[in-house]
């Protein structure tokens, strides 16, 4: 940490209070809690692109996979769920992975020609209606159960903080199996496969709604375990006598009290994170990392890797980030997978880790909180301009009525010219890699 | 007569959306891979694009309409596109003046030429939604129909109608024509041909004298012109509206990717392999299986194999499978 870097840090710690200050500590509370997830998603994303070069952006989907994690970990059992379709929706999907995984052996050992081929057709296509017999009828029975409160298959009622290291487990699955398939593809081919990869998960956790009631959303997920509900501390004596001994209001002290309990939680998986990746960028797996990064073939030629290096850093971002995911849908209480979009999910936090500096870790951080807390207070800020800007107008006039309504949109012009501005001037982001 | 009816079902629910929506993903489609094989990034500001396109041509379509100029049977919208692609033209070369010649001139990577697209991207979706809003806009007017499903009935008896909207027949009718005369500019001309020579060496083209950035700036003005074309069929067809077309994006790209990044042929056959594919993977095939099966088998249930909200999906399926097997796309692409 030089100074410069506790400058910059300081510079937006103080970003933070201003918005205590002069606001609400409600608010900034708030923002805070989600830049904390958001930087945690930027070391995500560091750790696949500034140390390996990967380009993923399909960052959205791993995060939504987190969330769906903690759904099925923490939400309750639901009455009946299982017994309606349970086993034949687990049997369902063991049958799809058979059916992928014969008709890769099957590829892998045959000779090419076209037996190989009508072959695996032939399994992929069985296969298939033998998945939706199955898998349909499962499906119907967990879906006609109470659909109108329920209709899922319900989770297993852990506690929220065991439902985070399974978002990042989750995540891990999918980037075990995305990247089996698709690290093998050229820079931007790879990027935009996984672009859509994210799409597809998204609009998996949009329409299955025996997973997670799809766009019906799943509300009123539990609450990690030292953070406590507001309505229970307005009810607690001790806490009404503290509050009142310091003349607080208790509904907005007990507000603040369950928001700083979050940030605490979210501050010390950060720390984690940030220690580990620090370790492992300082380590010889690190540098052999960054040695693939800047020369795929020297690296191989040196006798690395390359293939299953990338395969494992990736599975580690998207684990991070899914470990994120998981925080967030906690911290919301609910998955609500129609508001999962790539502007907001994969562009935002690729902002994030190229103004803070890609390949650094305290970089990747910086950017998070500091982009985050733009994103969120570009609006009021835009709307201040526009106020100030049309004050001299009439009230009630085209113009004014327009520059007006359309304030809100000025977050994303400002967000690009941030972005172009840090490529321009400081292209190796806030806090360079060493 | 059971097979005539299930022949028009599927031209009338399949074969002709198909083609429509293929066309206009091919020529969005074009404009991305003329980008990738002359500036060697994938512009994710594509989308935004298109949608600045279609709205500055609706708002010259409004200005029209108000002065009561119309284009008789056909969309006005169509009178206003030549001027929408100057405009559009114009601000897209301002762009690469201000943001990406910079770039260019150092030789940036292209992963930093993507990152520096998603933020003419934020700041184009910005603008866009600032100027029209976020609603949706219907601009289409003149006539609906070419062939009406009423009008089919009763010329030719058969119990299923086959409807064409003239919006599909002028998607198509653009389409031709704008393709044909982007492969004789690419074939046929000086600056066409000092192009493909710029794609496919750029250090031998410099070297035999070719003017880079008249290249470059060729480029962004055709594929402006793609990018508002490709809009402006959409938005009639369909309708416009800002987050719609940013995700258009998605089948453009993988149209663009599975026929093979920077070679225009793939484009084209990728634009229409996406669109048959989600198209037919969403329709709901029932009644044209009624036809043509007997009676016994008919089917009960509706025959979609996935519902319309999976269209990206599919897409996306599409183009990992065939990345799979053709790591560069069916064309043959580049890759940088």
């Amino acid at each position: 940490m030089t100074p410069r870097n506790l400058a910059l840090f300081a510079a937006v710690a103080l970003l933070f209070l201003i918005t205590g200050v002069f606001q609400s500590w409600n608010l900034a509370l708030s923002i805070l809690n989600m830049a904390i997830v958001s930087a945690i998603m930027a070391m995500g994303v560091n750790i696949q692109w500034g140390y390996a070069g990967l380009f993923n952006v399909g960052i959205m989907g791993f995060a939504a996979l987190g969330g769906l994690a903690v759904v099925l970990t923490s939400s309750q059992p639901v009455d009946g769920a299982w017994r309606a379709g349970g086993p034949g929706i687990v049997l369902g999907l063991l049958l799809g992975v058979a059916t992928i995984g014969l008709a890769v052996a099957l590829y892998r050992r045959m000779p090419k020609g076209l037996p190989r081929t009508a072959t695996i057709l032939a399994v992929l296509v069985g296969g298939f209606f033998l998945y939706r017999a199955v898998f349909d009828p499962a499906v119907v029975a967990v879906e006609a159960n109470s659909p109108e409160a329920f209709g899922n298959i319900g989770g297993f009622g852990l506690p929220a903080l065991i439902a985070w290291p399974m978002g990042g487990l989750l995540a891990a699955a999918a980037a075990w199996a995305i990247g089996k398939t698709a690290l093998g593809l050229r820079s931007d081919y790879l990027a935009i496969a996984t672009l859509g990869i994210a799409e597809i998960v998204i609009a998996v956790m949009k329409n299955e709604d025996w997973l997670a009631r799809g766009v019906k959303n799943i509300t009123q997920l539990p609450r990690p375990w030292p953070v406590p509900q507001e309505v229970d501390l307005q009810k607690s004596q001790p806490f009404l006598d503290w509050a009142g001994r310091w003349g607080f209001d208790p509904v907005l002290t007990s507000s603040i009290i369950v928001k700083l309990a979050y940030a605490g939680l979210f501050l010390t998986v950060l720390l984690i994170v940030v220690w580990l990746s620090e370790r492992a960028l300082q380590s010889p797996w690190g540098r052999t990392m960054r040695a693939i990064r800047d020369n795929e073939v020297s690296a191989e030629a040196m006798g690395k890797y390359v293939t299953g290096r990338h395969l494992q850093v990736f599975i580690l971002g998207s684990a991070v980030v899914g470990i994120a995911g998981a925080m967030m849908t906690t911290l919301d209480g609910q998955l609500t997978p129609g508001s999962y979009s790539p502007l907001r999910y994969t562009f935002l936090i690729w902002m994030m880790v190229t103004v803070g500096g890609s390949g650094n870790n305290w970089g990747a951080v910086l950017g998070g909180f500091l982009i985050y807390w733009l994103w969120i207070m570009v609006e009021p800020m835009g709307l201040w301009l526009m106020g100030a800007v049309t004050a001299g107008m009439t009230d009630g006039t085209w113009l004014k009525t327009h520059l007006q309504d359309g304030a809100a949109h000025m977050r994303l012009v400002t967000m690009g010219v941030i972005l172009l501005l840090v490529l321009r001037f400081s292209p190796r982001g806030l806090i360079p890699e060493k | 007569m059971d097979l005539l009816n299930a022949l028009v079902a599927f031209t009338n629910f399949v074969f002709v959306p198909a083609v429509a929506y293929g066309a206009q993903l091919a020529i969005g489609a074009l404009g991305v891979t003329l980008i990738y094989g002359i500036l060697r990034f994938s512009n994710f500001a594509h989308g935004d694009t298109m949608a600045f396109g279609t709205m500055i041509t609706i708002l010259l379509t409004w200005w029209f309409q108000a002065l009561g100029v119309t284009f008789g049977p056909l969309p006005t919208a169509l009178l206003a596109l030549p001027i929408g692609i100057v405009l559009t033209a114009l601000f897209v070369l301002g762009t690469d003046r201000v943001v990406y010649r910079f770039y260019r001139r150092q030789r940036a990577a292209t992963s930093i030429l993507v990152i520096v697209s998603l933020g003419v991207t934020f700041i184009m979706n910005g603008i866009t939604r600032f100027i029209i809003g976020t609603e949706e806009q219907n601009f289409a007017d003149g006539e609906r129909f070419v062939i009406s499903a009423a009008d089919f009935r009763a010329a030719t008896g058969l119990a299923e109608g086959l409807a064409i909207k003239s919006t599909q027949a002028i998607t198509l009718a653009t389409a031709v024509i704008v393709v044909a005369a982007l492969f004789w500019f690419l074939n046929r001309t000086r600056t066409g041909k000092s192009m493909r020579a710029f794609s496919d060496n750029e250090d031998l083209a410099l070297l035999s004298g070719i003017n880079p950035e008249r290249v470059v700036a060729v480029t962004w003005i055709i594929t402006a012109a793609l990018a508002t074309i490709a809009g402006v069929l959409y938005g009639l067809d369909k309708s416009f509206k800002p987050f719609t077309y940013f995700q258009l994006l998605l089948p453009i790209f993988a149209a663009a990717v599975v026929g093979g990044l920077g070679s225009p042929v793939g484009a084209i056959a990728g634009g229409f392999v996406i669109a048959f594919s989600e198209v037919m993977v969403t329709y709901a095939w029932k009644k044209v299986l009624g036809y043509v099966l007997p009676e016994s088998l008919a089917p009960e249930a509706l025959v979609q194999l996935l519902t319309t909200d999976y269209k990206f999906a599919v897409s996306f399926t599409i183009l990992i499978a065939v990345l799979l097997f053709k790591p560069t796309g069916l064309f043959r692409g580049k890759s940088v």
